[in-house]
């Protein structure tokens, strides 16, 4: 579904002394089956932004369009169940909504919320554990049993068991261990490419934001400051380091090996892989002079 | 569960802000007590003007505190219905439909929602104005004399303190986890009665557990950094008695006399 934000604001506690505008101005559009990163230092807003895309807040202002499902500012929405099972959200820290006995249950406890019967659920759960990269041991396990990166998992199985068409993440791979994001990510990009999923993904590393997003929303202080494709985002370094924010490692060793050596990488370095090219392509060039 | 402004703090740097804890709390105490001194008009508006005036320099918006207080009003118009209907005392001023409104139960039914409308909004202003460890600090220190008897007030503070500290973090705490659940398709607010223990043990059990691990941590925590009792411990806060507070038991002692002297 496509996603559409027209001037959205968000105040937190409106009219208490304690209230907080933690969104404003906010104009976005996603597009069905695109994966768009968003980044911002701690306190921008991701994470408000984020609930309002399955109708868990409801903006104090301006309209959120979700495929055919509209939420006013100040009106009453009623078919939020059906939304929310489109919308899967994994949150921080999934690992704290575990509460059931077994893994099993835990991870069948959002599909038979949205409908699906328990034989399908518990047929289709060695599915989900493999999709997350946990053995099949653990389905009778209880979820509290395992290590914090084994629930994280378990949290995150519990979500894509919904088959949600769009899937927010956020910070999804915080505090695992780098071989269990990467295949955690590379997990989600499939999800992309092979079912056309619409990614939504919150993240502090600049790494995985160049790497898998095909578009890149920069927040700072509750609004979008900076919206677009990595190769272009990622181009303004100093700019990025003003918001509080960093560029992949990548892109500063291109940076400083241009300047070191006066020359012009034909294109820029997101990943490790664009490094490699990259230089290939200059070491040819120079092996020719 | 927004709209409840008992037990919150608004930071602010009022005269009443900067109040001694020990004042506010006595203060509160007696105004307990004094309040049911008030038995006519005079002595009702002798009351309100003082409360009203302690809200004044408090310098909260009344508005807050008129929205705060919606969730009491309801028990404060009951109880000035159940006066009007069921005192029968004085001249009957209407008759409608065999119901008979008396003077005086007019008359008792407003002193009494009044007498309890203030005294909620005194115990409020103190929470408002003072924040959990200044109220704790404060209880400790008015208490400290029953140590004598071997009362543990140190650790009654400190629990206190410790349970009045965690309530917005689990607060919080719940709020996410139930958006969290309604991600995963709950409804808290309706359906069966079936699927609502279900939501509430999808709720319960996750705020259990990280409510446990957080005691455990904080228990660690403080054995770490070598806490072990009251005995000896000095305070990073120390409160201080300045002479506004003398002036405001005075001020509280004057209205207890001024009181006394007008009821009839
Ligand atoms: N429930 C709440 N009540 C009041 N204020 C809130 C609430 N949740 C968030 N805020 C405030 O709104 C602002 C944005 O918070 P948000 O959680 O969206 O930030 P974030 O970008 O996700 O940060 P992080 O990277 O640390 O997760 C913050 O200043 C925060 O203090
Ligand atoms: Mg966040």
């Amino acid at each position: 579904m496509d996603i559409v934000f027209r001037d959205v604001e968000h105040r937190y506690q409106i009219n208490t002394p304690f209230e907080k505008r933690a969104l404003y101005d906010i104009h976005m559009d996603i597009r069905n089956g695109s994966y768009v990163a968003v980044v911002g230092h701690t306190g921008s807003g991701k994470s408000t932004l984020l609930q309002h895309l399955n109708g868990l807040l409801q903006p104090t202002k301006g309209t959120v369009h979700l495929g055919k499902y509209t939420i006013t500012a100040g009106k009453k929405e009623k078919h939020l169940k059906s939304l929310r099972k489109k919308v899967g959200i994994v949150f921080q820290f999934p690992e704290h909504q575990l509460f059931e006995e077994t893994v099993e249950k835990d991870i069948c406890f959002g599909p038979m919320n949205f409908g699906m019967s328990e034989q399908e659920a518990k047929a289709r759960v060695g599915e989900w554990l493999a999709l997350v990269g946990l053995p099949e041991e653990v389905r009778h396990k209880s979820p509290f049993a395992l290590s914090g990166g084994q629930m994280r998992r378990v949290a995150i199985a519990g979500v894509l068991a919904m088959n949600p068409e769009v899937l927010v993440l956020d910070e999804p791979t915080a505090g695992l261990d780098p071989r269990g994001r990467k295949e955690m990510m590379d997990m989600f990009a499939q999800l992309q490419r092979r079912k056309g999923m619409t990614i939504v993904l919150v993240t502090h590393s600049m790494e995985e934001a160049a790497r898998y997003a095909d578009d890149i929303i920069v927040m700072h202080q509750g609004t979008i400051v900076r919206r677009g494709a990595p190769e272009h985002i990622f181009r303004h370094v100093d700019d990025l380091i003003g918001l509080g924010l960093d560029v992949p490692e990548t892109v500063l060793f291109q940076r400083a090996i241009e300047q070191k050596f006066g020359v012009q990488f034909h294109a820029p370095c997101l990943t490790i892989e664009d490094v490699i090219k990259n230089l290939q392509t200059l070491f040819t060039r120079v092996k020719r002079i | 569960m927004n709209n409840m402004i008992i037990g919150k703090y608004v930071p602010g740097d009022s005269l009443i802000h900067r109040l001694d804890p020990r004042t506010k709390l006595l203060l509160m105490f007696i105004y307990v007590f004094i309040v049911f001194l008030a038995n006519n008009e005079w002595t009702y508006g002798v009351l309100t003007f003082f409360t009203c005036a302690l809200l004044f320099l408090s310098r909260i918006k009344l508005s807050f505190i008129i929205k705060g207080l919606k969730p009491v009003l309801w028990v404060i118009v009951f109880t000035f219905l159940l006066h009007v209907l069921f005192t029968k005392e004085g001249n009957i001023v209407f008759q409608w439909l065999g119901i008979e409104v008396y003077d005086k139960a007019i008359q008792q039914g407003a002193f009494i929602s009044l007498r309890f409308l203030l005294l909620i909004v005194v115990t409020t202003l103190l929470t408002l104005t003072t924040t959990p460890i200044e109220v704790t600090d404060g209880m400790e220190s008015l208490l400290s004399p029953l140590k004598k008897w071997n009362i543990p007030v140190h650790e009654l503070a400190l629990m206190m303190s410790i349970s009045l500290r965690f309530i917005p973090t689990l607060m919080e705490e719940t709020e996410k986890i139930m958006k969290a659940q309604m991600a995963r398709g709950v409804d808290f607010a309706s359906g069966p009665l079936s699927e609502r223990m279900k939501a509430m043990t999808a709720l319960l059990v996750p705020l259990f557990i990280s409510a446990f691990k957080r005691a455990e941590e904080l228990a660690v925590a403080m054995e770490v950094r070598g806490y072990r009792g009251g005995n000896g411990r000095t305070k990073w806060r120390e409160l201080t008695w300045r002479g506004i507070d003398t002036a405001f038991m005075i001020l509280l002692g004057f209205l207890a006399i001024v009181l006394w002297l007008l009821r009839s």
